[in-house]
């Protein structure tokens, strides 16, 4: 009935974008003033900047599903395709250490696409629902890095000074790869805004419907956040490989779960349509916190993934509740506009 | 809430040719199965061992085990990722009852009560604070493998008694195993559940309209609890089963198991949009994974290469199915 | 008299088989508002559907402005400057009104979207629609009156020179139905051509120059509305006089049966009472948004209500959840068929068991042979048109599937029928084989609780005519003191 249709009614869109984006923010922040109150060493330099180093990727990533999400799909096999277009460059890396860095990042870029227009390819054009697309790709693509690899580690000896130190250039005292993370963040803030293919990523999602009536190619919007999605899990693959210098199997295994999650509590709406990139990179700040201040705050690295897990728990269900039942207003409604 | 679909006014001309019939999925499985079958007979001439055969078995008994509810859940219109999560955390609960010094009964029991209880929790995620399943169960999943990293941190936990080892381990008649006679009997049980009870028919209702259901008085929410319940507690059972084989606890038990479960279900034609498929499908689907990975451990495929076969195996049977316009299977998730 | 700006002839269009067009023609003046008239079904939308780019005719042409077009997409039929005003709101709630109307064009600067100027223009545009509507606002925030104009500011922002609009008034109250008309009229003065569909023949006659009537898919009937009579357009739309239409049964009506007293639910509705009596239809009538539907959600169970009793046969009912409103004797065809009536990917068998399934079983295992039983009884009762029991619902046109719907409620014996729109979008004949179902079932002692937003059914039907306005109950007409005039003025803010 009507009632059940209207229920995916965001606190945020219900009183205009921002709050939901405040909210967070300033939890976010009272979660940093509260750990590093506690604990000062929190904000020593170094922590910070691994700090930032580690939620650069997840906030990519996150960005990138973020316009899978939007469409009303979902991509699992982010964290898959990093591992495996990691890989792939770290062992051209060793390969040709001297051809340069140009090489590897345009690799890793067009690879990722690839990887994730495979995905979105059959999403458009065989209506395979996204979730078993990329339930398949998330194993094929896992098992695929075993075969390039041949099951071996490339480690950081392997690898060209180069293809190291990249991501660790201080920039204004940030790591380039903050800045990359930074930098594709409002990369895609812009696209989102301004560009006409973004903002269709949100009417494709909105209401397919009335994107259809608006001349609005959903399946090709699908195919598009895909390929967006795969181009920055690509990217993220070099990144990842590169910051911890060693290129294996595992590679950000099961990441994909947190990369969603940080997409959800950053209030993008798992049912399309509604999201943005400064809740998503807020959702990424959130968990980069927490999974940074525990050690910090001097609980045990075994218990990192309870309390992440539940912290995960916890903020979809509030976010939830946020959304539940917005309820017919006829009475009021009437009445106000009589 | 009229859709911008067209409406047909006259009674669309039916097309069912009776090959279609024939090219059920069940049917397709089955000569899937066949052909594997044949073929890892070809490249091994000890596979028609009995005792070959038995030790295949093991590679799929225990998340088919999990994927008889999860056909169900699947088939209600949910789906639950948490479940390789679930059993690590029965796992770890076990470990440590039996580190307790007590027995295999209670031991067994612990890890089918805990494994319940992670369910509704999920169901209670679900029905009562209506948070989207896949989205809950994230969230659960990191929990649940949290709370046995947070319990046993890297150790292993292995005061189980002798004859825990039953479970996993022990043979009912000659080669035929304990884990292979239970999945036997449950999947006869899910299927007579499913196909010939009302609560199975309702189970199909709820996944193909969850609204019009609600409407001729099914009550959705519960149907979904019982389910998620019932998930979790086979989970824990499955996890007493894996335990047993193994003979000891880490938290990283069952890592991923959730995406493997939920491949055989698609894989046997349990429609991801739910209200529709067999349990014949999903145990057909169980078997050839456990085939296929078989023979390719026959060849000395290492595991991992599996995980492209398995994935690329969902891919193609979806994406055929697809081009062959089998109904049930739409956009949307 | 100017040239047509707009001309279709012999357009046709099938659907999987089924004709939905034959040789459709129309014929649009500038500056001129032409009523498009047909019951459901009669192939309206299909036409606007294929004038929006949403469909393509498989035969017959298409000529705009002297030149013959083709309109291969939604958005051609913008660069063409069709635009539609669609009756459900086909708009993207999450996004701002901007937004929605520049949705096709988003203004640019150096190929990036330009916010400031799109809310410029949307000021510009809303300011002589509906100045309190902010072009920022997320859509989900105006009322189905604001979201039309919304469109009808998208109308306009293409410069359109074809603006159709699909049963616009059907949600307004009276008021913003003149407010609406204001607008027509100067859409008329600038030169654009309006399709106007609409049921109301009041309206027809208050605002259109001319008419189409569409039946069964073909064009029956065009010309100048001041030409011709409201019976005759009738006549012409449903090939039939009125009385054929509804066959309204003489029942003796008996003592009370059913009784809701102060029936109320949070914003939704309040203190609602009425009564049934058994053999009786009670018509149930308001705008869209009145609280009708909520109310009888809320009787059967779907929701919880703040207040109230519901009695039947003079005894209380308790009814927490539908399955407690069946055991009692409630049966429920609710408003949209397709989504909660029946489930569409189930076969006819299954579909009318689902709700009698306890009964048919033993110890819990279906019975196949039962249900099939029960299936064949009420298909051939209810002279439902199928190839089998085994069909799937999907397959049916919709007059049979609500056949299917009223034969699963009818399977579980219920003393008190609830039927949410009961004909809509279902064709005349559909119509009548369910208005002979209803007068069948009353005289077997049901009472029958119909709610309708068409005049003619509330009229034609009921016995009496409950109406409600916002939430409460505004009036309740005898069969006899019910007319047009009344129950409108009863409805309406008027």
């Amino acid at each position: 009935m009507r009632e059940t249709h209207s229920a995916r009614v965001g606190l945020g869109t219900r009183i205009g974008r921002l709050p939901h984006v405040v909210g967070l923010g300033l939890l976010t922040l009272l979660l940093l003033a509260a750990v590093s109150f506690a604990f000062p060493p929190f904000l020593e330099v170094d922590n910070v900047k691994s700090l930032l180093d580690d939620t650069a990727l997840l906030i990519m990533l996150a960005v990138g599903e973020m316009f899978v999400l939007l469409t009303r799909s979902v991509d699992l096999s982010v964290a898959a395709n990093a591992a495996l277009t990691g890989m792939v460059v770290a062992l051209f890396n060793a390969a040709h250490p001297g051809a340069g860095m140009l090489p590897v990042i345009v690799i890793a870029i067009v690879m990722g696409a690839v990887l994730g227009a495979f995905n979105g390819i059959l999403v458009w054009k065989l209506r395979i629902p996204s979730i078993v697309v990329t339930l398949g790709t998330l194993s094929a693509y896992r098992g695929l890095v075993y075969i390039v690899s041949g099951g071996a580690w490339v480690n950081s000896g392997q690898m060209s000074p180069m293809f190291l130190g990249l991501v660790r250039v201080p920039i204004l005292g940030v790591s380039v790869l903050s800045w990359i993370g930074f930098l594709v963040a409002v990369a895609a803030f812009l696209f989102l805004r301004f560009s006409v293919s973004g903002r269709n990523l949100y009417a494709a999602g909105n209401n397919p419907n009335a994107a259809a009536y608006a001349g609005i190619d959903v399946g090709r919007m699908q195919f598009l956040a895909f390929v967006l999605s795969g181009a920055i899990a690509g990217l993220a693959g070099y990144l990842w490989v590169a910051r911890f210098a060693v290129a294996y199997t595992d590679v950000a295994s099961g990441f994909e779960l947190q990369v969603i999650a940080a997409c959800v509590i950053g209030g993008v709406s798992i049912t399309g349509g509604v999201g943005g990139v400064v809740g998503v990179v807020l959702g990424g700040l959130f968990l980069g916190i927490i999974k940074n201040a525990l050690p910090v705050v001097g609980i045990s690295p075994f218990w990192q993934m309870a309390v992440s897990g539940l912290v995960i728990t916890v903020a979809v269900v509030l976010n939830a509740g946020a959304r539940r039942h917005e309820g017919r207003r006829i009475l009021e409604e009437s009445e106000a506009g009589a | 809430m009229s859709s911008v679909l067209p409406v047909a006014t006259e009674t669309a001309p039916r097309r069912n040719p009776a090959w279609r019939k024939l090219l059920r999925w069940e049917v397709l499985l089955a000569l899937v199965v066949l052909a594997d079958f044949l073929f890892n007979a070809r490249i091994s001439k000890y596979f028609l061992d009995p005792w070959t055969l038995s030790d295949a078995s093991f590679n799929f008994t225990e998340r088919a085990i999990v994927a008889l509810p999860m056909a169900l859940l699947i088939i209600a219109g949910e789906i639950d990722i948490s479940v390789g999560s679930t059993m690590a955390l029965c796992s770890v609960v076990m470990g440590e009852v039996a580190a307790a010094g007590h027995g295999t009964p209670l031991v067994v029991l612990t890890g089918i009560v805990i494994g319940f209880l992670a369910g509704c929790f999920n169901a209670v995620l679900v029905t009562f604070f209506r948070v989207p399943s896949i989205v809950a169960t994230i969230g659960t999943l990191s929990l649940y493998r949290g709370i046995a990293y947070a319990i046993v941190g890297d150790g292993v936990l292995k005061a189980y008694k002798p004859n825990f080892a039953y479970f996993g381990q022990g043979y009912v008649v000659g080669p035929i195993s304990f884990e292979l006679v239970l999945f036997g009997g449950l999947a006869i049980l899910f299927a007579v559940l499913l196909h010939g009870t009302i609560i199975g028919r309702r189970i199909f209702a709820i996944g193909a309209n969850p609204i019009a259901s609600r409407v001729a008085g099914i009550r959705v929410d519960q149907y979904k609890f019982w389910i998620f319940a019932t998930l979790g507690l086979f989970a824990g059972l499955a996890s007493v089963l894996l335990t047993s084989r193994l003979g000891s606890t880490r938290p990283s038990i069952a890592m991923g198991w959730e995406l493997d479960i939920i491949t055989m279900v698609i894989l046997g034609g349990i429609s991801i949009d739910g209200g529709q498929g067999s349990i014949m499908g999903v145990v057909l689907a169980a078997l050839l994974i456990g085939l296929v990975t078989f023979g390719l451990s026959l060849l000395n495929v290492p595991g991992i290469v599996l995980s492209i076969v398995t994935g690329g195996l969902l891919i193609a049977v979806v994406a055929l199915s697809s081009v062959l316009g089998y109904s049930g299977r739409r956009r949307s998730r | 008299m100017t040239a047509p700006i707009l001309t279709m002839t012999g357009v046709t269009k099938h659907f999987a088989g089924v004709r939905a067009l034959v040789k459709g023609e129309l014929t649009l003046y500038p500056g001129e508002v032409t009523a498009l008239i047909g019951e459901n079904g009669a192939g309206k939308s299909t036409l606007v559907k294929i004038l929006t780019g949403v469909h393509h005719a498989d035969e017959g042409s298409i000529t705009l402005g002297g030149e013959v077009v083709r309109i291969p997409s939604a958005d051609a039929a913008n660069r063409l400057g069709i635009s539609a005003i669609h009756q459900e709101a086909v708009v993207f709630d999450d996004l701002s009104v901007a937004e929605n109307i520049f949705i096709t064009e988003r203004p640019r600067r150096h190929g990036m979207v330009d916010w400031a100027e799109m809310r410029r223009q949307t000021s510009k545009l809303l300011a002589e629609l509906d100045p309190r509507i902010d072009p920022a606002m997320p859509m989900r925030q105006l009322s189905v009156a604001q979201k039309h104009l919304v469109q009808i500011a998208r109308a306009l922002s293409h410069e359109a020179r074809v603006v159709i609009m699909d049963e616009p008034t059907a949600a307004l109250s009276h008021r913003e139905v003149a407010e609406l008309f204001t607008i027509v009229h100067r859409l008329k003065a600038e030169g654009r051509a309006i399709l106007f569909i609409s049921h109301k023949f009041d309206e027809v006659f208050e605002i259109a120059d001319r008419y189409a009537v569409f039946r069964d898919g073909a064009a029956v009937g065009q010309g100048l509305v001041s030409d011709v009579g409201r019976d005759e357009l009738i006549t012409l739309m449903v090939g039939r006089s009125v009385d054929q239409v509804f066959p309204k049964a003489v029942v003796p009506i008996g003592e009370e049966l059913f009784r809701v007293e102060g029936l109320s639910r949070g914003r939704e509705f309040a203190d609602v009472s009425f009564g049934l009596r058994r053999g009786e239809i009670l018509g149930v009538y308001g705008l869209v948004g009145a609280g009708r539907s909520e109310v009888m959600q809320t009787i059967f169970g779907l929701n919880r209500a703040d207040a109230g009793t519901v009695t039947l046969e003079g005894r209380k009912l308790v009814i927490r959840s539908p399955e407690d409103a069946i055991d009692q004797g409630l049966g429920f065809v609710p408003e949209d068929r397709q989504i909660s009536g029946g489930i569409l990917r189930f076969s006819i068998n299954d579909n009318i068991a689902l709700p009698s399934l306890s009964r048919l079983a033993g110890f819990g295992f279906t019975r196949r042979g039962e249900e099939r039983k029960l299936a064949d009884e009420y298909v051939s009762q209810l002279q439902i048109k199928t190839s089998g029991i085994a069909q799937r619902l999907e397959e049916l046109s919709g007059g049979n599937q609500q056949k299917v719907v009223i034969a699963k409620w009818l399977a579980t014996h219920p003393r008190v029928l609830i039927m949410d729109e009961p004909t809509k979008g279902i064709d005349v004949g559909a119509k009548t084989a369910v208005y002979r179902l209803m007068g069948e079932m009353v005289a077997q002692g049901l009472g029958i609780i119909m709610v309708t937003s068409e005049l003619p059914e509330a009229l034609g039907m009921a016995d009496r005519v409950l109406v409600m306005r916002r939430g409460r109950v505004a009036a309740l007409f005898d069969r006899v003191e019910a007319t047009a005039e009344a129950i409108v003025r009863a409805a309406t803010d008027a």
